[in-house]
């Protein structure tokens, strides 16, 4: 009792002793230990952040600036396609879609599984979607769904927590409120695929559309415009929280064509339920005011995607739904190729418009027999009658003298077996055979050849818009272009006057002598087509039949005195031609007519050649500003 | 002095007076001020509004504050009493929530009390280190050098470090094999048995690696190359890292952290608030904060260093450990210098458990010190030898 006491006292009054006990020494040194090494670990962390806050502060706060601002591209809204009088003919409608931004959720296939439970994707969808995944860099939303209804919207909306990186967005649709009316002119667009979005990165935006055909295809780019693109400021989950900047891109450029709808539909009903294609221009600048070929087909089909059904049906048909006969039919012009070859006669200097050439019904040349359409023959007879009479046996004559390559370059000059200008996709050039072209492909020329060029059979091949073009340089003497494009957002062209266009090298003497020719097809006694007269007051026009025959018709037959080629199966019959214009002492409009397998132009092609000049006439689209009223047939309007 | 003398000798309900005098108010104040860092960046990630996590928050710290100074009243004499029941409990606990545990992130980490949630891997630290205290202080520093003296302390460190980690929670498991290495060391475990205990830590370490769950070993190799995955694993650590740099020296303003504001922080307001607090005020902000959980770590070892008696000193090292090393591995997990793990800031990450475990825990070290100059044991200590 007395130690301790002792004890007690002596550590009352003396201060701590780590000697006197050697477990507290032992605990102070090493809790001293830990204190060191406790300063020393927080000093290091210190220094760690020192780094990465203020000596790497300003690359992670560029990475800060990333993170919180998500940048997204706007597809710019395809320009319109219009008529010469501004009637939308292609146009954008609100469509509503659901997009996914893959670098905005961290489980793209688990934020697609729970969408599908909400909206459900089908198999072709799925398909789409992975490989748009794939393809596309994670800051380029991928469309899940387009066309949704209010109510699906709705659902998505209520479901967004459970599905980050999805938005919904409205798009836009391509939609042809013409439909058929004018598929081949006006095409369609389908989505872009891999090889267009390597060429175009606009084009990986969703929504963007190429074109396809016809004029969407031709003039894809300005209808395309430029993206614009907005700046968000987004939380971790994509949600957004304000936006920082919009650049509005530039909407695509509004496509003015110079086709009158409502004359394009007048047309349309003309031809009916016939295989046939018909174009309208304006004869002094070469605007097409109507371009029609039948069957056509419903372009929204292709919005959507063709069955392929749809598909076979189309390709299967002989009558060519897809194809627009008038830029990629090719034909022989028959007798309309006759004022070409006059024209290259009258050039060479070998003939006059006086001269005259017998006519017995046939011309032997080397032992083979040509015959004239009329077995009696036509007698001794001038170019004007040659022309009005359509005689063949003049022309074949003709030809033989002035030689091949003289016919072609006067056709050629008016346009025929050329590539034009037209701002269509997938046309046909046609061709107008030269001895040089044979013994390219290792054939002889035969003096023959010439002789059925001289009518325009044999190898000469033509499309309606190249009849067209022809009518319109032979009825101007000047060297127009067929176009489709008149204005760009209501700019019109300089092409849309007449004096844009050169004169042909053409003696204007020797257009006139063509042109009283083609007048007295129509309009004379004995004219082949009295059918295309005019019945408007003081309007006169001019044209020039044609019959090609896509078979040889045998001597046999022939000779038998039983041929009529309305007896044959409808392939087998001649195609009907027609090509005109109007008004004759001061043209404006050209207008060709081929119906395919019609029999005879003068009698199939020449009435429905009349018909369409007559609306055309009426409705005079190239005087008005805007459209005519569709029940008015007011005759003063024309001059 | 004379006054406080007196006091000292008086009757019981003056006792309790004079014990309250002898609170570190000091250290009090430095815990308030923690607590207030806590306040306003909660309010900042609640997005400018006391709710959802500030005002909860502060009326937690009331009650741990009540908690705090209660236990600090307590003497040692009857702390080495409730240790073993404490300890006996957290284990309980510890198996309890294995078996009815509620799951979060992966781990079973809570159970539902009373309709509180309650995390026993915090207790656990408490529990344990009360009772290492406690054997340390019986076996005396003498039977130290005995090592069979130190299996059974040893069974008691492993059992819940095995129980967490089976949880499982790599984090709290580290921080409780922590304490317990600290304790041992510092109750003067001898030098050639802590080599000898060392040799095999590499084999060891290989083993566990191959005994870890999937996602804890993901965290590792993430953490080795966070951009691997940068929207996945990686991305808690690539975003903690961009909000500590985007603050810069300054930082970008109180409620403008882009950031944390924008929910780009996983776990903002609870594992990753300290990149709140960097984004926000910047490195001077940060070190600030480092420099306050400094001092209250170095504190509670001075107190531990000044203590007369054995328990006292064992108790407020094994809660400074605690705490110092909860801010090591948070600091350390938000900076990207060590794998991510659930483990908060203490003090000022939001949530229940860790809060009043940490109060419980200063109102341990708070009774050292009250008790400071109680030769508590030492006497005892003295016959035996």
């Amino acid at each position: 009792m007395r130690l301790r006491r002792r004890r007690r006292e002596n550590q009352r009054l003396m201060p701590i002793k780590n000697q006197k006990d050697p477990a507290r020494g032992v605990f102070t040194r090493r809790a001293l230990l830990f204190m060191a090494v406790q300063t020393g670990t927080l000093g290091v962390l210190a220094h760690k952040l020192y780094q990465l806050q203020v000596k790497d502060g300003d690359r992670y706060a560029r990475m800060a600036a990333s993170n919180r601002v998500s940048k997204r591209y706007l597809a710019p809204p395809r320009g319109r396609i219009v008529d010469r009088y501004g009637i939308a003919l292609a146009n954008n409608k609100e469509n509503w879609r659901a997009l996914i931004l893959p670098e905005e959720t961290t489980d793209v296939a688990g934020t697609i599984e729970r969408f599908s439970t909400i909206i459900p994707l089908d198999e072709r969808d799925r398909a789409r979607i992975a490989r748009e995944m794939r393809h596309q860099r994670r800051f380029v939303p991928v469309m899940l769904r387009d066309f949704l209804s209010w109510d699906e919207m709705a659902r998505i909306e209520l479901n967004a927590p459970s599905l980050p990186g999805v938005l919904i967005d409205v798009g836009t649709r391509r939609v042809y409120p013409e439909g058929e009316l004018l598929a081949h002119i006006i095409g369609y667009v389908a989505p872009p695929n891999e090889r267009d979005v390597a060429h175009s990165a606009l084009l990986a935006l969703p929504g963007m559309r190429v074109g396809r055909s016809g004029i969407e295809q031709s003039q894809d780019e300005k209808l395309r415009g430029t993206a614009g693109s907005v700046e968000m400021e987004v939380n971790s989950v994509g949600r957004v929280m304000s936006e920082l900047n919009r650049i509005e891109g530039a909407p695509g450029t509004e496509i003015g064509l110079t086709i009158d709808r409502g004359l394009q539909q007048k047309v349309l009903g003309r031809i009916g339920e016939q295989t046939a294609s018909a174009v309208v221009m304006d004869c002094r600048n070469g605007e097409v005011l109507a371009m029609v070929s039948t069957p056509s087909f419903d372009p929204s089909l292709f919005d959507s995607g063709v069955s392929h059904a749809q598909w076979i049906e189309w390709t299967n048909n002989e009558r060519t739904p897809l194809i627009n006969k008038t830029v990629a039919g090719v034909y022989p012009p028959g007798s309309t190729f006759k004022p070409a070859v006059a024209m290259a006669g009258l050039q060479s200097g070998l003939f006059s418009p006086s001269d005259r050439i017998f006519c017995p019904g046939h011309l032997d040349v080397g032992g083979t027999r040509f015959h004239c359409w009329s077995r009696w023959g036509h007698g001794s007879i001038d170019l004007h009658q040659a022309l009005k009479y359509s005689c063949d046996v003049y022309f074949y004559e003709m030809a033989r003298r002035i030689g091949m390559d003289r016919i072609a370059d006067t056709a050629h000059q008016f346009g025929l077996g050329t590539t034009l200008d037209i701002e269509l996709p997938h046309t046909r050039t046609g061709l107008i055979p030269t001895p040089t072209w044979r013994q390219a492909h290792h054939h002889h020329w035969n003096g023959g050849d010439t002789i059925v060029s001289g009518i325009g059979q044999g190898f000469v091949q033509v499309t309606p818009l190249q009849l067209a073009t022809y009518t319109s340089r032979l009825a101007t003497g000047r060297s127009v272009q067929p176009h489709l494009v008149r204005a760009l957002n209501s700019e019109v062209g300089p092409q849309a006057t007449a004096d844009h266009w050169p004169e042909l090298n053409m003696p204007e003497k020797y257009l006139t002598a063509l042109r009283s020719g083609m007048f007295a097809v129509v309009n004379e006694q004995h004219g082949t087509a009295p059918k295309a007269r005019l019945s408007l007051p003081g309007v006169t026009m001019a044209g020039k039949t044609g019959s090609a025959q896509v078979r040889r018709v045998s001597r046999a037959l022939r000779e038998s005195g039983h041929f009529n080629s309305a007896n044959l199966p409808w392939e087998y019959r001649p195609h009907a031609l027609f090509i005109c214009f109007a008004p004759y002492d001061n043209p404006q409009y050209a207008v060709s007519v081929v119906i395919e397998h019609g029999n005879a132009g003068a009698d199939a092609a020449a009435p429905l050649a009349r018909d369409i000049m007559t609306d055309t006439l009426m409705r005079d689209p190239v005087n008005h500003v805007t459209p005519p009223p569709e029940s008015v047939a007011d005759a003063g309007d024309i001059e | 002095m004379k006054f406080h003398k007196r006091l000292l000798r008086a009757e019981p309900s003056f006792r309790l007076l004079s014990k309250l005098w002898r609170i570190s108010w000091l250290y009090v104040l430095l815990i308030c001020t923690l607590a207030g860092v806590g306040y306003i960046t909660l309010y900042s990630a609640g997005g400018g509004t006391p709710y959802p996590f500030a005002a909860p928050q502060a009326a937690r710290f009331a009650v741990g504050l009540v908690l705090m100074i209660t236990v600090a009243m307590l003497p040692p004499k009857i702390l080495v009493r409730i240790s073993w029941p404490l300890y006996l409990l957290s284990i309980t606990l510890l198996v309890a929530v294995l078996h009815m545990g509620h799951v979060g992130k992966g781990a079973e980490r809570w159970l539902m009390i009373g309709g509180l949630q309650v995390q026993p891997s915090e207790y656990a630290k408490v529990a344990l280190v009360l009772a290492l205290a406690s054997w340390f202080y019986r076996i005396s520093y003498a039977r130290m050098g005995n090592p069979l003296w130190l299996l059974p302390p040893a069974f008691m460190v492993l059992l819940p470090v095995v129980l967490v980690l089976k949880e499982p929670n790599l984090g709290t498991a580290t921080i409780i094999g922590g304490i317990g290495a600290a304790m041992f060391f510092a109750a003067g475990m001898r030098l050639w048995l802590i080599v000898l205990l060392l040799l095999p830590v590499p084999y060891m370490a290989k083993f566990a690696y191959a005994h870890l769950h999937d996602y804890q070993r993901a965290r590792i190799t993430t953490f080795l190359n966070p951009e691997s995955d940068p929207l996945g694993a990686g991305y808690n650590i690539i975003q903690s890292k961009i909000a500590l740099g985007s603050g810069g020296m300054w930082g970008q303003g109180y409620l403008h952290g882009s950031q944390g504001q924008l929910n780009f922080l996983p776990e903002k307001q609870t594992d990753f608030i300290f990149t709140m607090i960097a984004e926000e005020w910047g490195y001077v902000g940060a070190i600030t904060v480092i420099g306050l959980l400094l001092v209250l770590i170095l504190g509670g070892m001075l107190m531990a260093i000044r203590s007369r008696n054995r328990f006292g000193r064992l108790v407020a090292l094994g809660i400074s450990m605690n705490f110092f090393l909860y801010c090591l591995v948070n600091l350390s997990m938000v900076m990207g210098a060590i794998p991510v793990g659930g483990v908060p800031l203490p003090l000022v990450s939001y949530g229940g458990s860790a809060m009043l475990n940490v109060m419980l825990g200063f109102g341990l070290l708070l009774s050292t010190w009250v008790h400071r100059d109680s030769r508590f044991g030492e006497s005892e200590d003295e016959e035996t030898t």
